[in-house]
């Protein structure tokens, strides 16, 4: 894979970052991801909010490419991507594990 | 539970020294410079901007900067930045910047140190993790000079 490639690919990561930053979403994706696929009517269910909501919070996710819809039948189904997560949160790890080497140097200068 | 929010960076260590000590470390920036891994030029004070250079060889030419937001002695100290703006063909002035905040607290037997980078929301964070990463592990090469250099 190119370096290019490589970083177009991940540079659609950002929108992820921001899609999970809200609770309702968060709890979304993990009942996607234990429980799905689910319909909106099921998903509505475990939810404090309105089905309308759901639907715009799904929406978002779908945008961000964390979930999908397919349809079965007539029934309309909400599916987890699980590895569109995958990609986000080893950009976060990258940068975590930097955070740990720093800390450990601060460590060593100031315990010397 | 299959997804977190992804947000921030939380770490919390322990080190063994005194409050004051620590704060030295975290906000005089020549000993700021000498764990993060950059030459850093200036003092650092309360909305100000520090400039400074990467100092790992093959990254010299990369630009350093931080902008420093609040200094609560010996407590808090937090500044904003561009997360790992490596690439140097790029403008990263006009993106979301992060924010890093430093908090203070003695326990028995040193200081707790709680570390927080937030804002990744924001940035096209993931773009710059991979560059980095490309590097042909760069950050790695970078820690082995920062130990040389303490230790001398």
């Amino acid at each position: 894979m190119s370096r290019r490639s490589a970083a177009l690919r991940l540079d659609q990561a950002a929108p992820i970052f921001a899609a999970l930053g809200d609770e309702t979403r968060l709890a979304l994706v993990n009942r996607l991801g234990t429980s799905g696929p689910l319909s909106i009517t099921r998903l509505t269910e475990g939810a404090n909010v309105t089905r309308q909501a759901v639907t715009k919070h799904l929406e978002v996710l779908a945008g961000a490419g964390l979930v999908r819809d397919e349809w079965r039948g007539r029934e309309r189904l909400w599916v987890f991507e699980g590895a569109r997560l995958a990609e986000a949160r080893r950009c976060l790890e990258v940068i975590s594990s930097q955070w740990d080497e720093a800390l450990g140097r601060l460590k060593d200068l100031v315990e010397r | 539970m299959v997804a977190q929010k992804l947000d921030r960076i939380e770490k919390q260590i322990l080190l063994r020294a005194p409050r004051s000590r620590v704060w030295r470390a975290l906000t005089q920036a020549e000993e700021f410079g000498s764990w993060f891994g950059v030459k850093l030029e200036g003092a650092f004070a309360a909305q100000t901007s520090v400039t400074g250079r990467i100092t790992t060889p093959g990254y010299e030419h990369v630009k350093f900067e931080l902008v420093v937001q609040q200094l609560e002695p010996e407590s808090y100290f937090s500044y904003r930045w561009h997360p790992y703006a490596i690439d140097p063909s790029a403008d990263y002035s006009k993106e979301p910047t992060t924010l890093v905040e430093f908090r203070l607290e003695e326990v028995p037997g040193g200081t707790r140190l709680s570390l927080s980078e937030s804002g990744f929301e924001h940035i096209p964070l993931a773009r710059r993790a991979e560059a980095f990463r490309m590097n042909d592990g760069g950050w790695s090469q970078q820690v082995q000079n920062i130990e040389r250099h303490v230790t001398a």
